[in-house]
């Protein structure tokens, strides 16, 4: 019942984060931003993690460390600058491969994104070098989001990249809501909450007989016949 | 004799209404779910995203930045005529989405699947996707666009007759809980379920299911009406909400359509629709008006109908609006 609900804990954070604020940080909390964010996914990753290119920007972590996986919906504005409407992230977990790297290149301190990423990322990858991970709230909060964007400091590899991939550097203002996912200890929200859904999951299916004809993945063996 | 340019006009309008202004029918039953969550997760999640929508209208900006595939069904009059001919609404509704990328901003989503090229403009080859379909007894034009997420959240199954019900719950679930984790599929949403015709029809029923019928939208055969029941009662038992948190939030609505199939057959396909669900439509009177609405009213009786005629008497009323 709607009494029984607890409100959770809000947070307000200054970018680049200090790594005693990062530590104060509890999975669940709600956090909102104020500095500057920068975007990369696969593009900018593919450049400077695998290609080596430098960063278009000096010294990154002074600037920002917090690196968000998302493509704003923008359009030049006619007047040489942007017009960001929505911003919305993108599922994390297929960036899993280049984030030791760019965290180490970077000083990257906070990963923001859609979904989290696997708890082995957040202990062997995230944790280790004082990292933790953001999530964005209903993967839909687009509005909220782009309220919180007051101004695109700048834009890298645009023509190359394309707006989706390019490099943004976005200066936000009460920019939120995000749920932390993991903390510094590499603990995770969603691998909690997904452990305590899993456990109702077996009596969901009782007494449901299964289809006469299966499917792989329900084997793996590819040499088995599915009936 | 409708215009090439309302066309177009109407076209554009929809997208960024679609785009910015959440339906009221699903918002009516996001609120309604957040009074039943009892996840301290899955509610503030709820209660940011009514936030969200409030945000999106005030500021005339999208309420996602995933613009999904945006694309346009179109319902024609029977007695419709339209300058420059059906081409030109194929025309019109390409510009429009190209004109709305630009001005709305909408996220430039659509790239060639092999070499990953765009056109910066939701325009390319079989996109925006138009489907067609046709009303008896009007003279107007329906357009309707739907603003729906790419990735994830649907399956499709061949089940056979002996699997029954059975059968199509357990890939209802397999569907809501592979995608609901980590809250993929941005649950809750409108979950469409296609039982019966060709593989490809079966896909078409389903997701049509889900974009098209709004909130509290029954089946006209009550036993379809109650199966759609069951199934979302099925769905938010599971235990999960938005995000993949513990919750009780995961089906707002379930639509089940079906379609005469193969004999020994029944597929099924299952779709769930956005969180933030996305979709408008704009009728385009023969007099040169245009009124907009957000329930799409695809599924006519002449849509179901089940012999060579259809329910002539029914039409008119089902299609007023």
């Amino acid at each position: 019942m709607a009494e029984e609900r607890h409100e959770l804990r809000q947070r307000r954070l200054t970018l680049p984060a200090s790594a005693e604020a990062i530590a104060e940080l509890e999975p669940g909390n709600v956090v909102y931003l104020d500095g500057v964010v920068y975007t990369a996914r696969e593009g900018v990753y593919q450049k400077v993690v695998v290609e080596r290119e430098a960063l278009p920007v000096a010294d990154l972590a002074s600037v920002s460390n917090a690196n968000f996986h998302c493509s704003p919906a923008a359009a030049p504005d006619g007047k040489g600058g942007y017009n960001v409407g929505g911003v919305t992230a993108t599922a994390s977990f297929r960036f899993s491969k280049y984030l030791a790297d760019w965290l180490d290149l970077t000083g990257t301190k906070i990963v923001i994104g859609k979904g989290g990423m696997g708890a082995g990322d957040y202990k062997e990858v995230l944790a280790p070098r004082g990292a933790i991970y953001l999530t964005t709230v209903g993967y839909g909060t687009g509005a909220l989001l782009g309220r919180g964007v007051k101004a695109v400091e700048s834009v890298h590899w645009l023509e190359e990249l394309g707006i989706a991939q390019a490099m943004w550097l976005f200066r936000v203002k009460n920019f939120g809501p995000f749920l932390v996912d993991s903390d510094t200890a590499g603990n995770s929200l969603f691998q909690r909450q997904g452990e305590l859904v899993n456990a109702g999951i077996e009596a969901l299916y009782a007494g449901l007989k299964p289809p006469a004809l299966r499917r792989y993945g329900e084997t793996d063996d590819r040499r088995d016949e599915l009936l | 004799m409708i215009a090439h340019e309302q066309v177009e006009t109407a076209a554009y309008e929809i997208m960024k209404k679609a785009a910015i202004d959440i339906p009221e029918d699903y918002l009516g039953g996001v609120k309604g779910m957040i009074d039943l969550e009892t996840g301290d997760l899955s509610s503030f999640v709820l209660k940011s995203m009514v936030d969200n929508w409030e945000a999106a209208t005030e500021d005339r900006r999208p309420m996602c930045a995933d613009t999904g595939l945006p694309r346009y069904y179109v319902k024609v009059g029977n007695e419709a005529r339209v300058a420059g001919g059906f081409c030109g609404v194929e025309e019109a509704l390409r510009s429009a989405t190209a004109r709305a990328t630009q001005d709305v901003p909408l996220r430039p989503n659509r790239v060639h699947p092999l070499w990953r090229t765009e056109h910066n403009n939701n325009v390319g080859i079989n996109a925006p996707e138009i489907e067609w379909s046709f009303e008896p007894d009007a003279d107007w034009i329906d357009v309707t666009t739907v603003h729906k997420g790419g990735l994830f959240g649907t399956d499709y199954r061949m089940l056979f007759p002996g699997d029954g019900i059975d059968g199509i719950k357990r890939v209802f679930l397999d569907t809501l809980i592979a995608f609901g984790k980590r809250g993929l599929a941005c649950q809750p949403a409108i979950v469409g379920v296609g039982v019966g015709g060709s593989k490809d029809i079966c896909m078409t029923l389903g997701k049509q299911a889900a974009c098209l019928r709004v909130v509290g939208d029954a089946n006209p055969d009550p036993k379809i009406a109650a199966l759609e029941q069951e199934l979302k009662e099925l769905g938010n038992r599971i235990g999960m909400g938005a995000m993949g948190f513990v919750g009780s939030s995961m089906v707002v609505d379930c639509h089940v359509e079906v379609g005469y199939t193969h004999t020994g057959g029944m597929p099924v396909s299952v779709h769930t629709f956005c969180l933030s669900s996305r979709r408008a439509t704009a009728r385009l009177h023969a007099d040169g008006r245009t009124s907009y609405r957000t329930d799409p009213k695809w599924f006519t009786p002449y849509m179901r109908r089940e012999t060579i005629g259809w329910p002539r008497s029914d039409t008119s009323s089902a299609s007023a609006g």
